[in-house]
């Protein structure tokens, strides 16, 4: 037996490290010990993707501008093979970021970031009025007929700009309307609604937005409408109608400029990734000053679709502390040790409520179906893929049927990894046929209560925020589990389980 | 009261009562060598080796390796009377299946219940596809002969072999029982299942008490036997091949489980690398108290022979 002393060293070294770790991010980079709602610090990054045609490329990406509630704090480019600069067009209220390469071949990644703070007091520049001139407009034939049909109906029962825009919309969601659908089938939405406008004299403009929401991959720019009303310009949901922007919404890109042109390439595509850090403006601007420092070799120096991929990612490690306390402390029987992590997992992207109804349909059906197949003498390999393709079918078969039904919730129920659970239809049933239902019952229960607690670990705003915020954490946790699993006392299942011998005592 | 129903650990562990956690970290992870495993998890191995020791394992009739050979079964025990199939690497019993007599076609299971050819076929396929082995694993099907246990054990077991388990401690016995199937185990031995569990006496091989589901029991439930008459017939034979399992195997902490034939007397059926910690309520006892003697004598195992360490046993584990 080797000794355990070095073991004991190993673990106080981990507390301490992990101890300095998060002394070091509360002192240095000012990130505070707990959630602070008050103030978010965003970090988004537009990824630009293009297949590079050989020669010079050219990308020009429209980027946000300092707005009204938003506070610009750092933008930066990164584009290996690509010169980049930033332009502000003054005159059309338009900021782009401009790659240059004089060669470039086969597929192309660009990012620009921005660091932008939740701000009401951000100072914003004004936005321009509108020139006097509106831009040409024609309707041929037909189309005429149903733009001026539309616009009269409109304004009918509009008495400003605003309300026009607003009927035009209402309108053109009409699908028994025939103008509508007749401009529609040759015409963009967007752009329809600002050239109807510009024929009934109103100054309006597409601009995109961004919904910020943290944690979000793989998003899109949306397009709102803006309309100027005599005074001010009014932003207006281009969907719905509503009127004014909503407060998680970031303005990208301003007037009619396209979002990403690019010269040289094709197939070009771009995406937005976001993050939300609690951070103070102050140390905000401090973080900025010490960026290029060494020592910060964080998570948060990673582009930010692997930061949102790694806030999920270091919740695993909480997880699995909860299954490792719950075995060995409490003894409570799961079937396999960390399948209830990644159903916790599961049930993260999908809610709790349906998470757990929708497990327990699949397993359940998928129970039932596995005791015919069991009956068909089929090999194992053989039977288990073959539970995993009815898992994927009975997946199909509850998300038509939530669509239809209209529970919009019954559509996560795919964000469940079908391999996890055929094996726990595999297992579940092989423990049936050996030991009955009883045992069933117990370690199916067993798995779920775990995920469930796991579940609401994960999604604890102050674990999140401890957990991506300080590293440190990470180490502590390995260190809790070291020691958990040196632990030779007795497991609370076992008092009971033992109760008996000591009672004539 | 919810918390009434729970020991408190102080008196556990006053008692000498060893939790999962102890047995996991100080007895199995430290006395038993993990490349040592597969002698004990593959049963046709462990047969290999028990005959080699010259103990008393099971006949074998035949070993089937190979879908293409599911068929022979019936062949091969054509001129058998009643037969074993077991998976060679299971565990806890699972996927054993008893018949005790064959007539063209039919197959009788100890219950009564009787099996087509091709329930015996599906059962084998199953073995091979590895459902019944640890993990998963594809594995070989063994055919034994039945045991036609002693007489001493009629009345004390509905349906199923009552086997002896005897805890070694690094070639010492330190603790055993007998395990009981009852119908409500199903004919199982597995004490979570409902069998009776009755501790035995390391010195005298006699009846110490009988527990059912952590409860006491005074008498079979099925059969209504009195439990503490119980006393095992060649008692310090079966001590002896069970220790020799230190030897066989190198394992420091394990569990033999034997069986005793009318004929042939006990045999080794099984070796257990990881045995459970229900053999203390069948007892009423703990086994820390006499696992940690057997750790502070600091004998000098390896030239010890297996008579004298049983003899030791014998004396210092004696039941009150």
């Amino acid at each position: 037996m080797i000794s355990r002393t070095p073991f004991y060293i190993f673990i106080l070294f981990l507390i301490i490290i992990g101890i300095s770790l998060t002394w070091l991010r509360h002192n240095l980079y000012g990130v505070p010990l707990l959630p602070n709602t008050d103030s978010d610090l965003w970090d988004i990054e537009a990824k630009v993707e293009l297949i590079a045609d050989g020669g010079p490329t050219k990308v020009i990406l429209n980027i946000p501008q300092q707005q009204k509630n938003y506070t610009i704090i750092d933008e930066s480019t990164s584009s290996p093979g690509f010169g980049s600069s930033f332009s502000v067009d003054k005159e059309n209220n338009n900021k782009t970021v401009e790659w240059n390469t004089r060669e470039a071949s086969k597929k192309q990644v660009l990012y620009y970031k921005v660091q932008i703070l939740a701000d009401p007091y951000a100072i914003h520049p004004s936005q321009p009025k509108p020139q006097d001139n509106f831009p040409e407009v024609n309707f041929e034939g037909v189309e005429k007929n149903a733009a001026q049909e539309l616009i009269d109906s409109a304004q009918k029962f509009s008495s400003d700009p605003t309300s026009l825009a607003r009927e035009l919309i209402k309108l053109l969601n009409e699908k028994s309307n025939q103008s509508a659908s007749l401009l529609l089938k040759n015409h963009s939405k967007p752009k329809l609604l600002t050239d109807l406008l510009s024929l009934s004299n109103v100054h309006a403009h597409i601009i995109g937005v961004l919904a910020l929401e943290d944690g979000r991959r793989n998003q899109s720019v949306v397009p709102m409408l803006e309309v100027w009303n005599n005074s001010s310009w009014q932003l207006l949901d281009i969907q719905t109608g509503d009127l004014g922007k909503p407060n998680n919404y970031l303005i990208w890109n301003n007037a009619n400029q396209s979002l990403l042109d690019v010269i040289g390439g094709h197939s070009s595509n771009v995406s937005f990734s976001m993050i939300s850090r609690d951070i103070s403006a102050s140390n905000a601007t401090q973080l900025k000053v010490k960026s290029d420092n060494l020592l910060n070799f964080s998570i948060h120096s990673l582009p930010i679709e692997e930061q949102t991929m790694f806030k999920t990612i270091l919740l695993v490690p909480i997880g699995a502390l909860l299954v490792v306390f719950l075995r060995l402390i409490i003894g409570i029987k799961t079937s396999g040790t960390f399948m209830p992590v990644l159903i916790a997992l599961a049930f993260v992207q999908t809610t709790l409520l349906v998470g757990v109804i929708g497990f327990l349909l699949l397993v359940g059906t998928g129970l039932i179906i596995r005791s015919y197949l069991s009956k068909l003498n089929l090999l194992l390999v053989a039977r288990i893929s073959s539970v995993i393709i009815i898992v994927i079918m009975i997946m199909a078969l509850f998300t038509i049927v939530a669509y239809k039904v209209g529970l919009v919730e019954g559509l996560s129920i795919s964000y469940f990894p079908m391999i996890i659970l055929s094996w726990t239809i595999e297992r579940m049933s092989i423990l049936w046929e050996e030991e009955g239902s009883k045992e069933v019952l117990i370690q199916g229960g067993g798995s779920l209560f775990t995920a469930i607690l796991v579940y609401l670990a994960m999604t604890n705003e102050y674990v999140r925020y401890l957990t991506f915020n300080f590293i440190g954490s990470q180490f502590i946790i390995l260190a809790i589990i070291l020691i958990l699993g040196n632990y030779t006392g007795y497991r609370l299942s076992e008092l009971k389980r033992f109760n008996h011998l000591i009672k004539g005592d | 009261m919810f918390f009434s129903k729970l020991a408190s650990p102080k008196k556990l562990n006053a008692k000498g009562i060893m939790g999962m956690n102890q047995r996991n970290i100080n007895y199995i992870g430290k006395y038993n060598n993990r490349n040592k495993y597969p002698l004990v998890d593959n049963k046709l191995k462990t047969k290999m080796i028990a005959e080699k020791y010259g103990a008393n394992v099971p006949e074998l009739i035949g070993v089937i390796e190979s879908q293409s050979q599911v068929k022979n079964i019936h062949n091969m025990v054509e001129n058998e009377g009643g037969f074993v199939i077991k998976p060679s690497q299971g565990s806890g019993g699972k996927g054993i299946l008893v018949i005790t007599s064959h007539n063209n076609g039919s197959y009788v299971k100890p219950s009564g219940q009787i099996i087509s050819l091709k329930d015996v076929e599906r059962h084998i396929t199953n073995t091979l596809a590895g459902l019944f082995s640890l993990g998963g694993k594809n594995d070989v099907a063994m055919i034994e002969k039945i045991i036609s246990f002693d007489d001493t054990f009629n009345n004390y077991s509905y349906e199923g072999v009552p086997d002896v388990r005897v805890i070694i401690f690094q070639g010492y016995p330190v603790m055993a029982m007998v395990r009981l199937s009852t119908a409500e185990s199903d004919g199982k031995a597995n004490l979570h299942q409902g069998a009776i569990g009755v501790g035995i006496d390391i010195a005298t091989g006699k009846a110490v008490k009988g527990v059912q589901f952590n409860t006491p029991v005074l008498t079979h439930p099925d059969t209504n036997q009195i439990l503490n008459q119980l006393s095992i017939p060649n008692w310090n034979e079966l001590l002896y091949i069970a220790s020799s399992a230190w030897e066989m195997t190198g394992l420091g902490y394990l569990g033999a489980d034997m069986v005793l034939d009318k004929e042939r007397g006990p045999m080794v059926l099984e070796l257990n690398a990881r045995p459970g910690l229900a053999i203390q309520i069948a007892n009423g006892a703990g086994l820390l108290p006499r696992l940690r003697f057997i750790e502070h004598k600091g004998y000098d195992f390896e030239h010890k022979s297996i008579k004298e360490r049983v003899a030791w046993s014998q004396e210092h584990f004696r039941h009150n």
